[in-house]
């Protein structure tokens, strides 16, 4: 059995584009998230997604994709309303908001979880953390040549086709909007001179994020997503002062972490001797955190004023 | 109804009344080290720390196994929990210094990153013939069915230390809470003390593990924190309306739960302090929502009882039908807008006033005192009568102003 043999296309070569795309479907609005600061806004539209997707069960009583899409992007949304509520109402500043809306709205959903029957279902808290991307197979792929082969196409999982076209509508979303978003991004009151909605866009972003979010979470568990709108892009930004090449770093990164750390999971093991695969969901963010931590280590761009060896300013 | 009563006077049971006491002392000792995180301006950071400890807790099972024990003493797998929390609060404060990346992403990247490392063990004993009935997961959402006398005590002994050592350290969080510009000039090493709060919360969180699990024990250092701020200015008052809040969120959600199978501790627990939080939110004097809509609608009142007084004062027709709702409750106008007696006298008191506050600016260089004028403050509150006395002088007394008679223009 060579590497990339028949195996490698029935098992392993839909789980790692999955993970690449969902990777990247993170990463483009984490670059923005990261710059404005709201790098923790993946954290909590990651935790709510789990309430998001009980309520849905239990309001259509059938785990089909589309209602558990929609409960969970609107948990997200909500989240973010509630969040910039407190924010207002009760003048508590951003990160006690935050943390106050998530942990709550997460309680509520383990609560809903446990009183509701899903015994009979496969949904439960710890796949909502850490996914299930090794189940994602393609059975009926006989070796490349299934590529071609519409029958066999026809038999994907349907989580590849999601997030695909999730990947594709936020890199669209991205080039379409590049200009108002990166103004408002570095100088809002700039981008309000120059009558750029700079609350809406703001408002959109998220948005955004809370959509690749919910796509990726459907396939890969919300551990990815937080990794993945964080780490990539983090590590990117301690690469390069430009923004387009920094996303393009981003990109990078996520399919590296990606890959790797699906391939470590799957055959990481074996080199141990040992059978058992471990999780690929764990086993990318924790590549994204090593690809992090040697950015950190030797970016070019990590320090504050741009200049290694440099003390911060 | 029965149940909840008799899990509230701690007679559901030997264990339940230890949970419940374990689990107050727990939200006591995390209300009071959030109080400080949350004034700091850091309450996520207690979010890395406790995503951080989980590869922690798989690592000390591992260990423990290896050692050829069976892997679930308490106090080991929490040892384990501390030092991975250790290395996950160094991780946020290394990257914060010395890279570019704020601390958002320091914490998001930290509780990602270990979080999922800690699945990958946890995956790691899943295959482990060890591992089977490790029962790890209950450190994620916490679990307090079946647990045992030692354990409890572990958690209650815990959290009174916990309590203890917050007590000690008041007075120097604070200060650097509030001020940490002013604590180093003061002498406080605000380094030390800003590692003692951490330290404090790595505690909270660690004892937590086991009663509301690590995701959730976030809520506990940050709901009451924010539930206390609502009802004071005061730091110590803060602390200790934090600490009793959480405490009776851990005993009022324990003992909730003892009542029913599927009705997880933490969870509850955290929805019991939810609802602290929403009603102070809403409750609060001062701070809260209905004090704020109070007070609105008093300004808004006054307001537009001046416009109205000054209106009818310049005899100007009023439109504004607040204005008119406002001055006919006061009894000021009739309900054909035409001014009372009361309504008359009001008015040239507040043409009167205006007078006096023109005479005050031109005579009074003092910004600090004519700066007042706002159209609201009575002049009485800011000048003295002798003051006042002086202005009268200067434009010739009051005068009664007939409603026919505009007294605006001169």
């Amino acid at each position: 059995m060579t590497a990339l043999g028949p195996d490698f296309v029935q098992f392993s070569l839909t789980p790692i584009l999955i993970g690449i795309l969902a990777a990247i479907a993170c990463a483009l609005p984490g670059n923005f998230l990261i710059l404005r600061r709201q790098a923790l806004i993946g954290d909590a539209i990651s935790h709510v997604v789990l309430p998001g997707i009980v309520a849905a069960f239990l309001i259509t009583g059938s785990l089909a994709a589309i209602p558990m899409l929609l409960g969970a992007a609107g948990a997200a949304i909500m989240a973010v309303i509630l969040i910039e509520a407190i924010k207002r109402l009760g003048r508590i500043e951003p990160g006690a908001a935050m943390g106050v809306t998530f942990t709550a709205l997460f309680a509520a959903g383990v609560l809903l979880l446990e009183q509701s029957d899903t015994s009979s279902v496969h949904l439960d808290v710890e796949h909502a953390l850490m996914g299930n991307l090794e189940s994602l197979v393609w059975l009926e792929a006989e070796g490349w040549a299934s590529l071609i082969d519409p029958a066999a196409l026809a038999m994907l999982p349907p989580e590849l086709a999601r997030i695909a076209a999730v990947a594709a509508f936020v890199s669209v979303l991205l080039i379409v909007f590049w200009r108002p978003l990166a103004i408002a991004t570095f100088d809002e009151p700039f981008a309000a001179t120059l009558g750029l909605p700079t609350a809406l866009i703001g408002f959109a972003l998220v948005v955004v994020s809370a959509i690749a979010a919910v796509a990726a979470f459907d396939a890969v568990g919300s551990i990815i997503v937080i990794a993945m709108f964080i780490c990539p892009p983090a590590a990117a930004r301690l690469m390069t002062d430009r923004l387009h090449i920094q996303v393009w770093w981003s990109v990078a990164f996520a399919s590296l972490a990606a890959i790797l750390g699906y391939v470590f999971a799957g055959y990481g093991p074996l080199w141990f001797g040992v059978e058992n695969a471990v999780s690929a969901a764990g086993m990318i963010a924790t590549v994204s955190g090593l690809i992090l931590a040697l950015a950190c280590l030797f970016g070019p761009r990590r320090t504050r004023t741009g200049r290694p060896g440099e003390t911060a300013a | 109804m029965s149940g909840l009563l008799d899990a509230l006077l701690l007679s559901a049971g030997y264990n339940a009344a230890l949970v419940a006491i374990g689990a107050a002392l727990l939200g006591f000792a995390a209300g009071a080290a959030g109080t400080f995180l949350f004034l700091r301006k850091r309450a996520l950071v207690s979010d890395a720390v406790a995503h951080a400890t989980l590869p922690g807790v798989a690592l000390a099972f591992i260990a423990m196994v290896a050692a050829g024990a069976s892997g679930r003493d308490l106090l080991g797998l929490l040892a384990g929990s501390a030092l991975s929390a250790t290395l996950g609060l160094l991780a946020v404060g290394w990257i914060t210094r010395t890279t570019r990346l704020s601390e958002d992403a320091a914490i998001g990247a930290v509780l990602s990153v270990f979080f999922g490392f800690g699945v990958v063990l946890l995956t790691v004993i899943q295959t482990m013939s060890a591992g089977r009935q490790a029962g790890l997961e209950s450190f994620l959402l916490g679990s307090t069915a079946g647990m045992l006398f030692a354990d409890a005590a572990v958690i209650a002994v815990g959290g009174a230390m916990t309590v203890a050592a917050t007590y000690l350290l008041r007075r120097p969080m604070t200060v650097v809470a509030f001020d940490p510009d002013y604590a180093r000039a003061a002498g406080y090493d605000v380094a030390r003390i800003d590692l003692a709060m951490m330290g404090l919360v790595m505690a909270v969180t660690v004892i937590g593990l086991k009663v509301v699990g690590l995701i959730l024990i976030v809520a506990m250092l940050i709901i009451p924190a924010v539930t206390g701020r609502f009802w004071t200015e005061r730091s110590e008052h803060v602390l200790w309306i934090a600490s009793l809040t959480g405490a009776a969120s851990g005993y009022v959600g324990a003992a909730i739960s003892a009542t029913a199978p599927a009705l997880p501790t933490g969870p509850i627990i955290v929805l019991v302090a939810t609802g602290f939080f929403v009603v102070s939110l809403f409750l609060a004097p001062v701070r809260g929502v209905a004090a704020a809509l109070v007070r609105h609608r008093r300004f808004q009142h006054r307001v537009h009882l001046r416009q109205g007084l000054l209106a009818l004062a310049r005899a100007e027709p009023i439109h504004d039908r607040f204005t008119l709702a406002t001055l006919a409750r006061a009894g000021l106008i009739r309900p054909d807008g035409v001014a009372t007696e009361a309504g008359r006298a009001q008015a040239a008191k507040a043409a009167r006033d205006e007078h006096r506050w023109d005479a005050a600016r031109r005579i009074h260089q003092d910004t600090a005192l004519t700066g007042r004028y706002d159209g609201l403050t009575p002049i009485e509150a800011v000048f003295t009568a002798d003051e006042i006395a002086e202005f009268d002088r200067l434009i010739e007394g009051p005068r009664i102003v007939a409603a026919s008679e505009p007294v605006g223009a001169r």
